[in-house]
């Protein structure tokens, strides 16, 4: 027996893909990643209309996408994530449909508890057998793990795996397995490995982004929650980078062991588990190449999927026992709610990936961000749009002062009492609005071109059209 | 009243720069403003442009500002620069 499939095609017409369906894709190629638009291209050349694209995020490389929605074959996008090639055409008004966008703990709860079934996932392998059994670890296409295709391969009612390299069966230390597969495709290339994986994530070298690294690395040490058992999880910007090579410089001073890094994994975090500040690295998506290459030979290096990662219904995930996590912000607003959603004009240009969801679970949730970008202050009074409750964000870190959330004054107390610069927030505001001036508010139009669902499928907020002059 | 009497430029295209661009025109001035905060501080680097033509008494300047999120005092500096540059003596 074999599943192989001669032709896209024909696997796409095998899976009785109609009108009207939902077909679903991962993103771990990122935006190197072929599978989307070789799909995309072909579906829409078989005839099929309507359909709702469920993707865990989308690059640039997805733009060819708008195409699909002029042309009437694409009605409804969800996702986790939408980069800004695609989400300014949608801030614009090029869907009728608001996108939905999801979290990556809420998307596979959403996935599994039926809320947004799946008639045909897709998912992209870098290496698989003929009967489906794949991984992310293997191949010219490497990108790691394959976390977020879990709950995609195990509920759609039909799964074709496409790869680029097929081994013998069975496959061993497969990902995916065989049982969830019902077809495989063989292609020339899923995706072209410098936009996969970047080579190296690097430190950055602004002495500003490394002035509030130390801060955040500070402020971790003063919460008491840096001792033995420590888990943590930060992003691969440059000054969350640079926070986690304080934090290791401290953790190895103090012979402090951890527990396990979690989340999206860079080679930083590789270093550290090499240099015995965690005991396993937990990875639902690898960044970089040294990721790729530690999560292939190393035992402590796990792969877990999006529901384990951060599913909210899940009975429990590994984001519920996180002490300490690291994030970005493009706005904060007084109450401390984030965007990451869109920029300061209002456009769309990302998402919440797994911001939400770790602030939610961690007992220390820290926002990085320098105090203003060009001219815009980082606080405002209201954010552009609610990515992540202020509830569950702990503290703020800017190179001109700390601010912690009100109901968290044992932290306010602990960082004061060593001796860290701790300010409300409404001084971060007016410390910048007298460097940048007030700015003006954005005009926002009078159509609903997004919605946020928070990981409990609640709507947390609207992303509005913006206006055109 | 002095007056432009060639063209000039003064400042960058990095970000949190401004590059203005200085040229002689018949009629008044004229000011043209291309920023990536227009909706935020449109009004603002208008307003700080006309300052300091008007503090060189400059009456015929076509005055283009290419705004990657300068401050004031950034956009004022890049001006006079400009002016300097570009007018007569």
């Amino acid at each position: 027996m074999s599943k192989i499939v001669k032709t896209l095609r024909e696997a796409i017409e095998l899976a009785g893909l109609k009108d009207g369906m939902t077909v679903s894709f991962h993103h771990h190629l990122r935006n190197g990643d072929y599978v989307l638009n070789l799909v995309m291209d072909e579906i829409a050349r078989m005839g099929v209309k309507e359909l709702t694209v469920n993707a865990s995020s989308l690059f640039d490389t997805h733009a060819p996408l708008a195409d699909h929605i002029r042309s009437h074959v694409v009605r409804k996008i969800q996702t986790d994530y939408m980069s800004a090639a695609l989400g300014r055409q949608i801030s614009t008004g090029l869907m009728q449909e608001p996108v939905e966008f999801r979290t990556h703990g809420g998307r596979p709860s959403d996935i599994i508890l039926g809320r947004t079934p799946i008639d045909v996932a897709f998912i992209a392998a870098p290496a698989a057998d003929e009967m489906g059994n794949c991984t992310g670890k293997l191949g010219k296409s490497a990108c790691g793990s394959l976390g977020y295709a879990f709950a995609d391969a195990q509920c759609a009612k039909k799964t074709i795996v496409i790869t680029d390299n097929l081994v013998p069966y069975p496959l061993e230390n497969r990902s995916i397995p065989e049982t969830d597969v019902d077809y495989v495709v063989v292609v020339d290339a899923i995706g072209d490995p410098n936009g996969i994986v970047s080579g190296t994530t690097k430190i950055t070298r602004d002495p500003v982004g490394l002035m509030m690294a130390q801060t955040a690395a500070k402020v971790i040490q003063a919460s008491g929650l840096l001792k033995d058992g420590f888990s943590f999880q930060t992003g691969a910007g440059g000054a969350s980078l640079a926070a986690a090579m304080y934090l290791k410089q401290i953790m190895l001073a103090e012979q402090i062991h951890g527990s396990y890094g979690l989340g999206g994994i860079t080679g930083y975090l590789v270093d550290m588990l090499r240099e015995g500040c965690f005991r396993e690295l937990l990875d639902v998506q690898c960044f970089d190449l040294k990721a790729v290459e530690s999560i292939r030979s190393d035992p402590r290096h796990m792969e877990i999927s999006g529901e384990r990662y951060a599913s909210p219904s899940a009975k429990s995930a590994a984001v519920d026992n996180l002490d300490v996590v690291i994030l970005g912000a493009t706005e904060v607003d007084t109450d401390f709610n984030v965007n990451v959603h869109t920029d300061s004009n209002g456009y769309i240009m990302g998402g919440s990936g797994g911001h939400s969801d770790t602030a939610a679970g961690a007992k220390l949730a820290m926002i990085i961000a320098p105090i203003m970008r060009a001219r815009l202050p980082i606080v405002t009074d209201r954010v552009t749009c609610i990515s992540t409750p202020g509830s569950t964000i702990d503290v703020l870190v800017t190179q001109k002062g700390i601010a912690v959330n009100p109901a968290r004054s044992d932290l306010r107390e602990r960082l004061k009492a060593a001796g860290l610069p701790v300010k409300e927030i409404g001084e971060l505001k007016e410390i910048a609005e007298r460097i940048t001036g007030v700015p003006k508010k954005i005009p926002q139009g009078d159509r609903v071109v997004a919605n946020v669902i928070y990981r409990d499928g609640t709507l947390l907020d609207s992303i509005y059209n913006v206006p055109q002059r | 009243m002095q007056k432009i009497v060639k063209s000039a430029t003064a400042g960058t295209l990095e970000s949190s720069d401004v590059y203005v661009e200085l040229t002689p025109s018949d009629g008044g001035n004229e000011i043209e403003i291309e920023s990536v905060v227009l909706a935020q501080f449109g009004d603002a680097i208008r307003k700080s442009a006309e300052a300091v033509l008007k503090q060189f008494s400059i009456e015929n300047a076509k005055l283009k500002l290419i705004d990657r999120g300068a401050l004031d005092c950034v956009i004022r500096a890049r001006v006079e620069t400009a002016v300097l540059r570009a007018k007569e003596g």
